[in-house]
């Protein structure tokens, strides 16, 4: 009994913790004064008004979509060719690009900034649009790489064995028993790119901070001139929108073996 | 693997063509190019010409970058005790839910993950501010004389790098944990062990390679923070990657930036290798494991 109530006080404490910053984050954004207060005072969402009608910020949402949208989309062309060779001819070529689409998430983001800098500046493209867009799918290529290749991995060879007796070739069988069974997998990796693209800060400064502003940008930039209620509004917005994304993942996919977990029917 | 050899490596170079292409393009040039600009020389008006020099390697030895780099070790490695010690326990008792509950507490942790270290810094700024922070609570409760700011400073850098850790740390150990053997815990309790008793002299003691390969993850995952110790700590908090950037941007001096990146990645390099033979050694005994991620 005394047990159940330490897990359950220890369980509750973790989950303060974590939702405390969010918590305070939302209830300074409804300020109805231009001062960051908590407990708010009156109650306005003129702050999240400003962020879809101010010019300023209006851009930075814009940038922020397209470069996810797009580099989400450039991880995943990416990522599925590479998947299918190991999954489909076991190469050690593949397994070495699979190493090297992996490497720059585990190691600390800003060696891969600080390449994509020199690189695009070297190359006279420093500051575009398009090199951020390249920048962050690279950088993302790992996601979709990851739960693609779970996705061919819990295939069954069966349904392969049987389509080939009855005759299909390499290119039908891809396009109409192995594409259609890795499609979740596929839009999960495709989710996963596009809320990291959304949310990543230090590559798309580094590559094109000045001249590209996206919202973590915009918001960072703006944390040295002081603070407005328009910055938490970002915050919450960004908030919900990675919670929803997430949480249609596990509404609608298998996150705990995304996660690595074995799925009850290994 | 064996009939087809030919048509089976034609198929695969025609696949990988693409991303071959793409990968030797904007990875390993940019990578390449880094390497290079780190033996270029800095010319003092904030250029550089093209030079095969090992100043910039010989500078990483100065008093100031080697006591940023040890403060920087110090800072990520207090972040992953601290957060292994609390998110072993916690990823223990995830795996052992429903899987409803699970998928709950997942949805919450990558979200928290996912979300810019922009955001959580700023939050945290506010959560420890004047106005808006913590402080308040002993204020209204009689107990402070006024609500104090307790932000920026070393404190608010260490609390805020162990909350952008933390979710982190708990999918690391995610994987080893729910694939633990459940008959393992039961066993124990069966000879008359406490379920604490099990915990800790059972499922810590198996674990030991997740938990040190988690060690080791943290450490480089927290050595990459960026935002955090510029928006909660002050100057002489910062970190390497901090200081990364600011030679890169502030200081126009991009030599130095990438001989210190060069630093970084190979310690990083380094310690993910290790990570990789402890996976490799762990998965040895069992058949069908896989090295980490």
């Amino acid at each position: 009994m005394s047990g159940r109530i330490a897990r359950l006080l220890f369980l509750g404490m973790i989950a303060v913790t974590l939702a405390l910053p969010l918590f305070v984050i939302s209830g300074v954004s409804v300020n109805e004064k231009r001062r960051l207060l908590f407990p708010p005072q009156g109650f306005s969402l003129k702050w999240y008004g400003d962020l879809f009608t101010s010019e300023s910020w209006l851009g930075a949402v814009f940038n922020s979509l397209s470069i996810a949208v797009l580099a989400a989309l450039l991880a995943c062309s990416i990522a599925l060719p590479i998947a299918y060779a190991l999954w489909r001819y076991g190469l050690f070529y593949a397994r070495a690009l699979y190493a090297m689409g992996i490497a720059p998430f585990i190691l600390p983001p800003v060696i891969t900034a600080l390449g994509f800098l020199v690189f695009w500046t070297t190359a006279g493209f420093y500051g575009q649009f398009w090199a951020v867009v390249v920048s962050h799918g690279i950088f993302l290529v790992t996601l979709p790489l990851i739960s693609i290749s779970l996705g061919f991995e819990s295939i069954d060879r069966e349904h392969l064995d049987a389509a080939q007796t009855l005759g299909a070739d390499e290119a039908t069988l891809f396009r109409t028993v192995t594409l259609p069974m890795v499609v979740p997998y596929l839009v999960s990796g495709y989710a996963f790119a596009f809320v990291l693209s959304l949310n990543e800060y230090i590559i798309a400064y580094m590559v094109a901070g000045f001249t590209v502003e996206t919202l973590p940008i915009k918001v960072f930039n703006a944390l040295r001139y002081g603070y407005t209620p328009v910055m938490a509004s970002v915050a919450v917005v960004f908030i919900c929108v990675t919670l929803f994304v997430f949480g249609l993942v596990g509404r609608y996919g298998d996150l705990p073996r995304l996660l690595g977990a074995w799925s009850p029917k290994d | 693997m064996s009939d087809a050899a030919i048509p089976k490596q034609r198929g695969a170079a025609a696949v990988l063509a693409y991303p071959t292409a793409v990968l030797a393009v904007f990875l390993l040039l940019p990578f390449g190019t880094m390497v290079a600009m780190s033996f270029y020389r800095r010319i003092p008006d904030g250029t550089f010409e093209a030079a095969f020099i090992f100043d910039n390697y010989v500078n990483l030895l100065r008093p100031f970058f080697v006591g940023n780099a040890a403060h920087s070790l110090a800072v990520a490695g207090t972040v992953a005790v601290v957060c292994v010690l609390l998110a072993f326990p916690f990823t223990y008792l995830l795996t052992r839910m429903r899987r409803r509950g699970q998928i709950v507490w997942l949805v919450f942790l990558l979200g928290i993950l996912a979300l810019s270290e922009v955001f959580i810094g700023f939050s945290w700024s506010v959560l420890l501010s004047r106005t808006a922070g913590v402080s308040n609570v002993p204020f209204w409760l009689g107990l402070l004389e006024k609500p104090v700011s307790l932000s920026p400073s070393g404190l608010a850098m260490m609390l805020g790098l162990c909350y952008l850790a933390f979710p982190y740390t708990v999918l690391v150990l995610f994987p080893s944990l729910s694939r633990l053997d459940p008959s393992l815990p039961e066993a124990a309790r069966t000879m008359g062990s406490s379920p604490l008793g099990a915990f800790f002299r059972v499922i810590v003691p198996v674990s030991r390679p997740a938990i040190l390969a988690a060690l080791i993850m943290v450490f480089v995952f927290t050595l990459g923070a960026f935002v955090i110790p510029q928006v909660l700590g002050k100057p002489q908090h910062w970190t390497l990657a901090v200081h990364i950037t600011d030679a890169a941007l502030n200081r126009a001096n991009v030599p130095a930036a990438a001989a210190m990146s060069m630093a970084l990645l190979a310690a990083s390099l380094a310690l993910v290798a290790l990570t990789a033979w402890i996976g490799q050694r762990k998965a040895g005994g069992k058949a069908g494991g896989k090295a980490g991620r």
